[in-house]
């Protein structure tokens, strides 16, 4: 008879409670009319400080695999959960004021994004193959609901079909190359599979076939060239608040599973899936970057900036050192909180009826509100890498950890797109501070949301003055 | 024939009966019921497997609730199957084609030559106070909590998001409000008017 320790329960604190509560959430909702939806919003935001405490009370100092190899208790899988709290935090924020102009402010929206965030969570320590595919399926299934959440548009409805459709293929490539994977080595834990391919001499075809598989199904899912497609329509597409939970959580859970898959289960086959990470990293910076400059649409602009971003998260990954993960790690937790950033901004500016989507709706934004000017400028600064903003040091500890591999070219390619994609994030402020405003409306959101985005902007900008702590915090969890 | 094959070959061949039927049947009616048969005499092969925990949930899943539904929907929607079967002689060549391609493949792959009782161990025998149910249960409650309970919760998503998109509110559908009923009075259901006497037209 098999048994099962209720101590390891223990561990899993966190994602209990956050069922939990989404339950009580979902049902509490049932009960409130409109007029009481705050209430949802107040719970959501509680649940996500609740397990912000409960993992911050048995935060992981070491290695601990519990639940018969399914789930692992690890630095990395703790930093990261605390960062999708605060992310997923913003985007609630961010978003209620948006969804109550669009009547879109229900209960299945917190609802929603909180079992998205349990699929984040589940992927972020899962260790075992079945894990990481489980939360990555309940991470999906709830952004596609989320993607359609506006039934009567036909844009959102159309991005939601074809994020569904794209997604499920993602995840049978992902399935397929798993079930070889399996095939080859006999095990769904991570651990065992990680040995059993460490130790095998030759590397036997089947055991490639599944790398190219598990390889193309992680760059559909990050968005990487040239299995980018779904990127822009779904983030144009969507409600503002839905993109910008697309655009910035699930890229750290992303980053989570891109690790678990290849550093920690095939890392004996480093020296192949570094090649095919090195091809999709100078795509994506070619591309996002180089199309990005056409857009006149913010948000397909964002969308086309978060193609070149994986491109940048993917060359951290594929050096292959400690250095190149924790370094990646830092791109992927400080990307989304510019992600977030950028996204909110949109919904500042956005009132009922009328979206601020377009470049030109930021002209002039300096005359109508300096201050957030201002912190537009240090989300598009950060984004571009300039210092002392935090995405220079993400940028520079990227191109460290390649350089220290002697790939020096791609770092060049990848300073070199860079400076390209400077052109398009300097533009932005351009239109902010030396055009003449094409309205004249008064910038009218909540008290919290104001409060909200200039703490964004300055975290973006106190991490890049201090980043030494963050930096160290990523490095302790790549021993 | 011991009586286990006997109650083998009783049930193989009234499954195969209810299967052909389905296909055969010109009433979907009947053609459900027949399904329905089919079902119930699977769950009972399965039974002689000792898999009594697959044959539990057939029945119950699939005769139960599956084909309840399926037949609310038969009978609901008026189904007329004669344009169905038009161009069944000239699609039959190819059908035939495709079927026997299919079979040849499905034999290639689990032959006999592959999963015979030469290459495949036969499984051992368990007594009487063997349960499959609780073999299963020990397994999906430990070794299998974990991915258990998310696919739980990623049910629970499916019927949130399902939910969510679909359902809307109707101002033309009519609800019965009890209590509005209850405190009904006279005069908000008749209306008394009073006319003044006509006099009979002549």
């Amino acid at each position: 008879m098999n048994t099962i320790q209720v101590a390891e329960f223990g561990l899993l604190l966190p994602e209990i409670f956050v069922l939990v509560m989404t339950c009580v959430v979902l049902v509490v909702d049932l009960y409130l009319t409109e007029r009481n939806r705050d209430v949802t919003y107040v719970l959501s935001l509680l649940t996500l400080a609740g397990a912000a405490l409960l993992t911050l009370g048995n935060y992981p100092s070491g290695t601990t695999v519990a639940m018969y190899g399914t789930f692992v208790h690890d630095p990395m899988g703790g930093l990261l959960k605390l960062f999708i709290y605060v992310v997923t935090a913003g985007v609630f924020i961010y978003s209620r004021s948006y969804l109550r102009d669009r009547g879109l402010y229900k209960g299945e929206y917190y609802v929603l994004g909180l079992f998205a965030m349990l699929g984040m969570m589940v992927l972020v320590s899962a260790h075992s193959f079945l894990t990481i595919y489980l939360g990555l399926e309940l991470l999906s299934l709830s952004l596609y609901a989320m993607v359609a959440f506006d039934r009567d548009s036909p844009t959102a409805s159309e991005a939601a079909m074809k994020y569904f459709v794209l997604g499920a293929l993602a995840s049978g490539m992902l399935l397929y190359g798993i079930s070889m994977l399996y095939g080859a080595t006999g095990s769904l834990d991570i651990g065992e599979v990680g040995a059993a391919v460490a130790g095998s001499e030759d590397r036997s075809i089947i055991l490639i076939f599944a790398l190219c598989f598990v390889v193309a199904g992680l760059a559909f899912k990050l968005g990487a060239v040239p299995f980018h497609m779904w990127i822009p329509d779904v983030y144009h597409g969507a409600p503002t608040s839905v993109t910008l939970f697309i655009g910035s959580a699930p890229k750290i859970a992303a980053f989570a599973m891109l690790m678990r898959l290849l550093a920690e289960s095939m890392g004996g086959l480093q020296p192949d899936w570094q090649g095919m990470l090195a091809i999709l990293a100078v795509l994506s910076l070619a591309v996002g970057n180089i199309i990005a400059i056409a857009q006149t649409n913010l948000k397909r602009m964002l969308a086309y900036s978060t193609i070149s971003h994986m491109g940048f998260l993917l060359l951290g990954v594929l050096a292959g050192t400690p250095e190149g993960y924790s370094a990646a790690m830092f791109y992927a937790v400080t990307y989304a909180l510019m992600a977030i950033g950028a996204f909110g901004m949109i919904i500042l500016l956005s009132r009922s009826g009328f979206e601020a989507e377009r470049l030109d709706d930021f002209r002039g934004l300096n005359n109508r509100s300096p201050w957030f000017a201002f912190i537009m400028l240090i989300l598009m600064f950060s984004m571009a890498g300039v210092p002392p903003t935090v995405g220079f040091y993400a940028k520079l500890s990227v191109l460290e950890a390649v350089v220290a591999i002697d790939m020096v070219w791609i770092a060049l390619v990848a300073v070199f797109f860079s400076i390209i994609g400077a052109f398009y994030y300097i533009r932005v402020v351009k239109l902010m501070y030396f055009d003449e405003s094409e309205s004249d409306e008064p910038i009218n959101v909540g008290m919290d949301m104001r409060l909200a985005i200039s703490a964004n902007g300055v975290v973006v900008l106190a991490l890049g003055l201090f980043p030494g702590a963050l930096l160290s915090l990523c490095a302790a969890a790549f021993p | 024939m011991d009586f286990e094959r006997f109650v083998f070959y009783v049930f193989a061949i009234i499954l195969i009966y209810a299967a052909g039927r389905v296909i055969t049947v010109r009433n979907p009616v009947h053609a459900a019921l027949h399904l329905v048969l089919a079902f119930f005499t699977c769950a009972g092969l399965w039974l002689l497997l000792e898999a009594e925990f697959l044959a539990i949930t057939l029945v119950l899943v699939y005769v139960g609730a599956v084909m309840v539904l399926f037949l609310f929907v038969v009978m609901m929607l008026d189904i007329n199957t004669s344009p169905l079967r038009e161009g069944f002689i000239r699609y039959l060549p190819v059908g035939l084609v495709v079927a026997s391609l299919m079979l040849l493949e499905m034999f290639l792959v689990v032959g006999a030559r592959n999963f015979g009782a030469q290459s495949v161990a036969i499984p051992e025998r368990h007594g009487a106070d063997y349960s499959n149910t609780r073999e299963l249960g020990n397994v999906l409650y430990t070794d299998y909590v974990y991915p258990f309970e998310i696919a739980a919760v990623i049910l629970l998503v499916a019927i949130v998001a399902a939910i969510a998109l679909t359902m809307r509110k109707r101002p033309e559908t009519r609800y019965q409000d009890p209590s509005r009923q209850v405190s009904v009075q006279p005069e908000d259901r008749i209306r008394i008017v009073k006319m003044p006497a006509e006099r009979e037209q002549s």
